[in-house]
């Protein structure tokens, strides 16, 4: 079976920047890419545009279906006519990560070598900032000849984006939605990801990091990061709803394997994280999962500031919304908490709520109402204040 | 919007920077934004409230006035509200420390424990007062700091505050606000409504 990925053939709407960008690590990346989607109209104005960042796992196809999987947007529930962020009345723009493996520059693009041939950057992309992504989109929203973003939105990993945002073009965001996030990478949260890359390296498939060579992919490794970051997007209370102790019975067969046998039975939920890791490996890149994750644990608000995580907000005109779940454990209300707190101490203005879900961090992305509402109304409360419609 | 709320509206100047701590159902804030141009944020405790009000495009916060107060810089507003709450805070000495760090101004308005019906309650029955303002029996009350008309004056004085304006009033707005004698205000009203501000303040 050829392992290589099929999404190195798929071609994604992307703008070029031939002068790149200067990264945090002070390396210049020339040229870069930057693949996105766009969904409603921008205004003749310019001013209606809202920027909506993805997790780490995620992509530009937020709201239309995914070139690989077939699969509905990501969060194709919240944006689109009449939705909470509405395209009827709002340009939403999302845009592919850099170190990403949708048409962004990421490790899989071709880079040239010194003797002019071209092969994948693998591992050795540079290493990348949150603050290094948001510099891409920024690229591609002032290509786009719009000035100020009405409001930049995200949840997990995107909320450290619109948090950089804020930090980095504080003039140019009107409005915030930072949700289900932190100001900082937590220990907790930096040893899952690395228990996540373990697995990958682990993976004899690997090679190094340069497993196109011999045209293969560590699937076992990345499957395996993929089960175990799952559990941390759920909640105990969402896994016993959802599957319990149920034991999966094939049809026909009754309990799977021979009876008494060790693994001759396999738990519902088993399953299902199986099903997460083998679809996941035919959409990720492992390289790129590497550079995204350490972009993730190196993210931390106050780091040039003696962990003051107020300074970077300091006379911040921005309006932010933050949201948390109640039952995210993997960034949990205590960290929003904390956000909120740095920003008051800079007397920006901020709302904070916490939605009551038992869905564990992936709530951002499943039915809630009272999200839904909030997020609708917050974006509306910004654009009557912002002077649209 | 309540009678104590239209009051309080009325004490703001327009276009000015406003906290509302306990902002409820947001209905103070939306008007200080519509009718006065103000940049009103509120710091709600019940977070089914929080989520109407953020759901309306207002900007609160959950938190608390014993808590979220300190993390705000000094001056950082003109009006600091705090609406039929101080005698339910754990630190109500505290809290308005706190609103006039931050804050140029305080509005405090607060349930009046020496209003005739208590006293006349406690002494005739020798039981804790029950009435519509103080409707929770004393096992299940919120309200852990309850206080006269005169013990505020006299924590105002203690502490340093300029009284700018103050009003008794009653439960359901019938009546018109009272402004003269503060000792029959202590008898017979069931609200007071506080304009302070910091004796070292420009005013």
């Amino acid at each position: 079976m050829d392992q290589t990925s099929p999404a190195t053939a798929l071609s994604h709407q992307h703008v070029t920047f031939p002068d790149g960008l200067q990264l945090d690590c002070g390396f210049h990346l020339a040229p870069v890419d930057v693949a996105y989607r766009t969904y409603g109209a921008l205004s003749p104005a310019r001013d209606n545009a809202i920027l909506v960042c993805h997790a780490l796992t995620g992509d530009q196809y937020v709201a239309d279906p995914h070139p690989l999987t077939g699969k509905p947007g990501w969060w194709g529930r919240m944006v689109g006519p009449g939705l909470p962020i509405d395209t009827d009345r709002f340009f939403v723009i999302c845009v592919n990560v850099l170190g990403g493996c949708m048409g962004t520059t990421g490790p899989r693009s071709l880079r040239v070598c010194d003797d002019g041939t071209e092969e994948p950057w693998g591992t050795d992309f540079p290493a990348i900032t949150i603050r290094d992504m948001v510099r891409a989109q920024h690229l591609l929203v002032e290509h786009m000849g719009i000035e100020r973003l009405l409001a930049v939105v995200g949840g997990s990993m995107g909320g450290m984006q619109v948090l950089e945002w804020c930090a980095t073009y504080p003039d140019q965001v009107f409005a915030a939605m930072p949700i289900a996030t932190s100001p900082f990478h937590s220990a907790q949260n930096i040893a899952f990801n690395e228990v996540s890359r373990q697995a990958i390296f682990a993976d004899p498939q690997w090679h190094g990091g340069r497993y196109w060579e011999c045209n293969e992919i560590p699937a076992r490794g990345l499957a395996v990061a993929r089960m175990m970051a799952h559990i941390t997007y759920l909640s105990e209370a969402a896994l016993t709803r959802k599957f319990g102790r149920r034991v999966r019975t094939t049809p026909g067969r009754g309990a799977v394997g021979a009876p008494g046998a060790l693994f001759g039975e396999m738990f519902e939920v088993e399953s299902y994280l199986r099903h997460q890791g083998s679809t996941f490996v035919r959409r990720f890149d492992a390289n790129s999962y590497l550079t995204i994750t350490r972009a993730m644990d190196y993210f931390d608000l106050g780091a040039e500031h003696d962990g003051d995580m107020s300074r970077p907000f300091r006379g911040t005109p921005t309006r932010f919304c933050i949201i948390s779940f109640s039952s995210d454990w993997l960034f949990p209300t205590s960290q929003a908490r904390l956000l909120a707190r740095a920003l008051n101490q800079v007397a920006a203005n901020v709302s904070f709520v916490e939605i009551d879900s038992d869905k564990g961090h992936d709530a951002f992305l499943l039915d809630e109402p009272d999200f839904d509402r909030t997020i609708r109304g917050f974006l509306c409360g910004a654009a009557e204040h912002a002077g649209i419609d | 919007m309540r009678l104590d709320q239209r009051l309080i509206a009325g004490m703001i100047r327009p276009r000015t920077r406003v906290l509302d701590v306990g902002s409820g159902d947001g209905a103070l804030l939306d008007y200080l934004f519509r009718n006065s141009g103000c940049d009103a944020r509120g710091i709600e405790i019940d977070m089914r409230e929080v989520t109407r009000s953020v759901a309306h495009g207002l900007p609160v916060m959950h938190g608390d006035a014993d808590h979220d107060l300190v993390h705000y810089p000094d001056n950082a507003f003109d009006y600091v509200v705090l609406q039929r709450t101080l005698q339910a805070v754990e630190r109500p000495r505290e809290v308005l420390r706190q609103m006039l760090r931050i804050g140029r101004y305080a509005i405090v308005s607060f349930p009046n424990f020496g209003h005739w019906r208590l006293r006349m309650q406690l002494l005739l029955r020798g039981r804790m007062p029950m009435t519509s303002v103080w409707s929770t029996p004393w096992y299940d009350t919120p309200n852990i700091h309850p206080c006269t008309i005169l013990d505020f004056l006299t924590l105002c004085r203690d502490e340093g505050y300029v009284v700018q304006q103050w009003m008794a009033v009653d439960e359901d707005g019938e009546r018109a606000p009272w402004r003269r004698s503060i000792r029959l205000a202590n008898l017979f009203g069931e609200q007071a409504l506080f304009l302070l501000r910091r004796k070292d303040a420009p005013r």
